[in-house]
């Protein structure tokens, strides 16, 4: 008798999306947008090298309504990554493991991605006057 | 591989809907994955509408009814009805658990019943678990020790029994392995939660001889370290173990044994 193929069951668009998945993808997320950052960082820093005129272009492209937007985001990006590598880090040496601990810690890392981020800018342009 | 769609044969269709008899008060519905290996179609979810005054409080109860009740060719695993033989461990209202200890007031609205995530199905509720059982024989999950077995039973101190707690208890229901998603992109190479919390089961039990030989076996970049602590193994696991500590555990050993 020949067998049908068995299908395969339904997976992720099934499953409840809670916390661990949600903290688990953005880690990741904001891993690969910091990626496109570092380039992004790289090209400034060339622009910088190239001469005043070429380095006011990239000082303008940047500092548009866009620019800054993506440099919020890439800030934000900055700091959960850290944060969240540091939950990772906590973890690998066995700490935080209880389901309450992981919940608080995740808790923790938003809120301090988005108090590090308002900080930086704030103090960004404090510096920079307005 | 990562593949967020399911293959054509495996989309879920709409299903048959089962209505509730006529005078029930308290209507609940119930949509549950149908497929069978003895037509051409593809999934469906199938609605009962189960009346909760005649049905027992666990979603296990209300499976039941349904098969002796309404429709005799549903099909499902179920044993103990307590928790302790992990035959029922499917995917209620999202989450891996047993349906024998999941209430039905637990789930708001519509009960979605699907088999655990990412397996192929047998029937239904029925995934094929042999793969996770191979890889489960594979740890090896029995006492090895090289030396001349005493009279009586090997002593363990009170410090090394209580290391075993927390792990001893898993039922094998396979819950938080299909609830990784690093297991569902990985599943050939993967171990998975359940099968490394069994393989620190016997790391480290002190009766156990072969720790090194154990740990030798796991040092390989699919079968331990594709664990990226998601904590979906931890959070859905229904007897309230954590795998997601064991695997740490077994990390680290794989470090401290270095240096």
């Amino acid at each position: 008798m020949s067998e049908r193929s068995r299908p395969l069951s339904p997976h992720l668009l099934i499953y409840r999306f809670e916390w661990p998945m949600l903290l688990s993808i953005t880690h990741r997320f904001t891993g690969v947008g910091l990626a496109g950052g570092a380039i992004v960082l790289v090209w400034w820093l060339i622009a910088l090298a190239v001469g005043p005129e070429y380095f006011a272009y990239a000082q303008a492209i940047l500092g548009s309504w866009v620019g800054r937007l993506l440099l919020l985001g890439w800030t934000w990006a900055t700091f959960y990554h850290l944060c969240n590598g540091i939950r990772h880090l906590c973890w690998d040496g066995g700490w935080g493991f209880e389901l309450r601990v992981a919940r608080a810690t995740g808790v923790l890392v938003v809120i301090m991605s988005i108090v590090l981020t308002l900080a930086a800018w704030l103090i960004a342009y404090a510096a920079r006057g307005g | 591989m990562v593949e967020f769609a399911l293959p054509k044969n495996s989309r879920v269709r709409k299903g048959k809907t089962w209505p509730a008899p006529e005078g029930a008060t308290r209507v609940r519905t119930f949509r549950i994955y149908r497929w069978s290996p003895d037509d051409d179609d593809n999934p469906r979810l199938d609605s009962y509408e189960i009346d909760l005054d005649t049905c027992g409080p666990m979603v296990l109860d209300a499976l039941i009814k349904i098969k002796n009740e309404i429709d005799p060719t549903l099909t499902f695993r179920r044993s103990c009805r307590e928790g302790v033989c992990g035959s029922c461990s499917m995917n209620i209202d999202g989450t891996n658990t047993l349906a024998c200890t999941k209430y039905i007031d637990e789930v708001k609205g519509k009960v979605k019943i699907y088999p655990l995530p990412h397996l192929h199905v047998v029937k239904d509720l029925v995934p094929d678990m042999n793969d996770a059982y191979a890889q489960l024989t594979s740890i090896e999950p029995w006492l090895k020790a090289d030396t001349h077995p005493p009279d009586r039973e090997r002593l363990q101190s009170p410090t090394d029994r209580k290391k075993l707690d927390g792990l001893y208890e898993c039922i094998l229901c396979f819950s938080c392995t299909t609830s990784c998603p690093s297991y569902w992109w990985n599943s050939d190479r993967y171990l998975g939660p359940a099968v490394l919390l069994q393989a620190y089961r016997w790391i480290v039990d002190s009766r156990d001889e072969r720790t090194g030989e154990r740990l030798d076996q796991l040092e390989d970049p699919f079968r331990l370290y594709r664990c990226h602590t998601i904590m979906n193994c931890t959070k859905t696991c229904p007897k309230g173990l954590n795998p997601g500590l064991a695997i740490a555990e077994i990390k680290k050993l794989m470090v401290l044994r270095q240096s």
